[in-house]
């Protein structure tokens, strides 16, 4: 139960550098191409403003292969994809491939489920005005369902968090892998509980930057 | 007066699985440039398909439309961008945007016409103050009531200064008074400002209201066209003689026909009232002239586009030779429909 924190300090300081990293390059990645798909699906529904079937399909029919893989096994599946991206399939740039993959999959799921709450009238009058497609994505869609797009992209945080737990598995660091090493392994509980403490204020914090964005987009 | 609108034999279809629904078929007519067009009909008649048809949100399966002489039909999306920009359009359920304050909803299609900033403010104040709404700028839709919701949808439809302003069951959402509000609010925009309106309705007492000529739709046919004072006095198909009931109710129906011959068994007819008839002194002749007494067991007579009509039912009671006489006489000043006995 003695932990040594002058040598674990840094260890966890590192773990925890590594997490945040690793996160952060995911929620911007994946949120960007998460907006993509997400829109794209959403768009290209039947009698949408881009309405096509063919790649509203395409689309569909990959969300829904991708996510139900556990994440674990999806870091093997995606291996020959990371290793072709950035030369190597271990450390912390490698983990950041699977779960930027993997959370653009699913923001894209949510944005398309925000975006079917729009009002479809609303669009309709901003065609009648002349409103382009694009135009109707930034300045129609987005503003509308800033709010619970800001909730959704929240949610996907505390399970892109989660995937980087398992960052450790393949050399990857972050305070999965340091919770595994320095607690579970060395039956050291207290260490285990410090990772813990650390990935709850963490979570905490997300969601509370992404409630009090969401209450001011809605102004409530 | 030319022509705004010009429908020539246009249909549209669409495939819903393996079905076919005809939503407009064969539709010709035109909408006259300063006129307020009224466009009647069930639900499911077609008639928002044929609006939508205007300013192209649907595209024609066949025949062809002209707005202020450009055919639409046959123009790229883009380009037909360009016109929706001079066709303003506004909805049963206002369709404003949440995120935006009052004026920010005005502002929009000025942006998306890529009006300069200043310009785009002082026309935004304008039109608020011409729909009764300059104080309310820094509002968003969800503080304000239905009536001052459609009334910013309409400040922002006129927004670009379009030639057509459509309006697309703009007061099915509203209470009656309301509705007078925003149907005097039309007549504004079509008076004033010398727009085209379309008013597309399901209830007759909107068309009453405010249009000149009424198209009566059904089953995306286009089943009776005229001025509102002929359609209303004369209507000709089921459909219309049946809205025309629902503002009008001087013509007894079967049921009251049953319950007035239980009381009235003498003979009676109906007189038809088109503007100030002589009717009243006909009658008033009766009894002197023929010996014959006259019963008024239903109708009414109301003011249409600045006329009267209606149609009273009467009951006639003397010999049966003299009867006569005072329909011949009455049939000289009226149209006289027979109840029979
Ligand atoms: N996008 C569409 N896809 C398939 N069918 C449609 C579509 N739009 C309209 N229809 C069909 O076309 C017909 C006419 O519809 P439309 O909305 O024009 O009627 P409406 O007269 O406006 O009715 P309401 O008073 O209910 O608004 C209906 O049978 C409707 O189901
Ligand atoms: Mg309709």
């Amino acid at each position: 139960m003695n932990a040594d924190w002058t040598l674990l300090g840094p260890v966890l300081v590192q773990a925890l550098g590594e997490t945040l990293w690793a996160v952060s390059i995911t929620m911007v990645l994946g949120g960007i191409f998460g907006f993509v798909i997400g829109t794209m699906l959403y768009t290209t529904r039947r009698g949408n403003i881009l309405a096509n079937a063919a790649v509203y399909n395409v689309l569909n029919v990959l969300i829904n292969i991708v996510r139900p893989i556990p994440f674990i096994v999806f870091i093997a599946f995606i291996q020959p994809v990371t290793l072709g991206l950035i030369g190597t399939s271990i450390g912390v740039p490698a983990i950041i491939v699977p779960m930027t993959i993997a959370a653009s999959f699913a923001i894209g799921r949510i944005v398309e489920q925000n975006l079917v709450t729009i009002d479809p009238g609303v669009i309709e009058a901003a065609r009648a005005m002349g409103a382009s497609p694009l135009r109707i994505i930034s300045t129609i869609l987005v503003p509308e369902a800033l709010g619970p797009l800001i909730l959704g992209y929240t949610f996907i945080f505390v399970g892109v968090v989660d995937m980087s737990a398992l960052a450790g598995l393949i050399g990857g660091g972050g305070l999965g892998n340091f919770a595994i090493l320095y607690g579970y392994q060395r039956f050291n509980y207290g260490v285990t509980l410090v990772a813990v403490v650390v990935i709850i204020v963490i979570v905490q914090l997300g969601q509370f930057l992404g409630n009090w964005l969401a209450r001011k987009a809605l102004r409530r | 007066m030319s022509v705004m609108v010009e429908f020539e034999a246009v249909s549209k279809s669409f495939t819903v699985g393996k079905r076919q629904v005809d939503a407009v078929e064969q539709v010709s007519l035109s909408i006259e440039k300063g006129e307020i067009f009224g466009i009647i009909g069930y639900s499911g008649a077609g008639k928002s398909t044929l609006v939508r048809l205007i300013n192209g949100l649907e595209r024609a399966t066949s025949g062809r439309i002209l707005v202020d002489g450009e055919d639409i039909t046959t123009l790229p999306e883009s380009r037909l961008r360009h016109v929706r920009g001079g066709i303003g359009m506004i909805f049963q359920q206002f369709n404003l945007l949440r995120s935006r304050t009052v004026a920010g909803n005005v502002e929009y299609p000025l942006r998306i016409a890529k009006w300069p900033k200043e310009k785009r403010k002082a026309r935004v104040a304008e039109l608020l103050d011409f729909v009764g709404l300059g104080d309310r700028a820094r509002s968003y839709p969800e503080q304000l009531s239905g009536g001052q919701k459609q009334r910013v949808g309409i400040a922002r439809a006129l927004a670009t200064e379009p030639k057509i302003l459509l309006a697309d069951e703009s007061t099915s959402a509203l209470d009656p008074e309301t509705t007078q509000e925003v149907l005097r609010l039309l007549q504004r925009v079509n008076r004033e400002l010398g727009i085209t309106v379309v008013v597309i309705t399901h209830e007759m007492d909107v068309i009453r209201s405010i249009a000149d000529r009424v198209a009566v739709l059904e089953g995306g046919r286009l089943i009776e066209l005229g001025t509102v004072f002929d359609v209303f006095s004369n209507p000709q198909a089921a459909a219309t003689k049946s809205f025309v009931s629902t503002v009008l109710r001087n013509q007894p129906t079967a049921d009251d026909l049953v319950r007035l011959r239980r009381a009235h068994p003498g003979r009676v007819v109906t007189a038809e009232i088109l503007d100030a008839g002589r009717l009243g002194s006909v009658l008033s002749d009766a009894v002197g002239k023929y010996g014959v007494r006259f019963e008024i067991i239903f109708g009414g007579i109301s003011a249409l586009q600045n006329r009267s009509y209606g149609s009273i039912t009467l009951e006639l009671v003397g010999d049966e030779g003299s009867v006569d006489a005072l329909v011949k006489d009455l049939q000289a000043v009226a149209a006289i429909t027979e109840v029979p006995a």
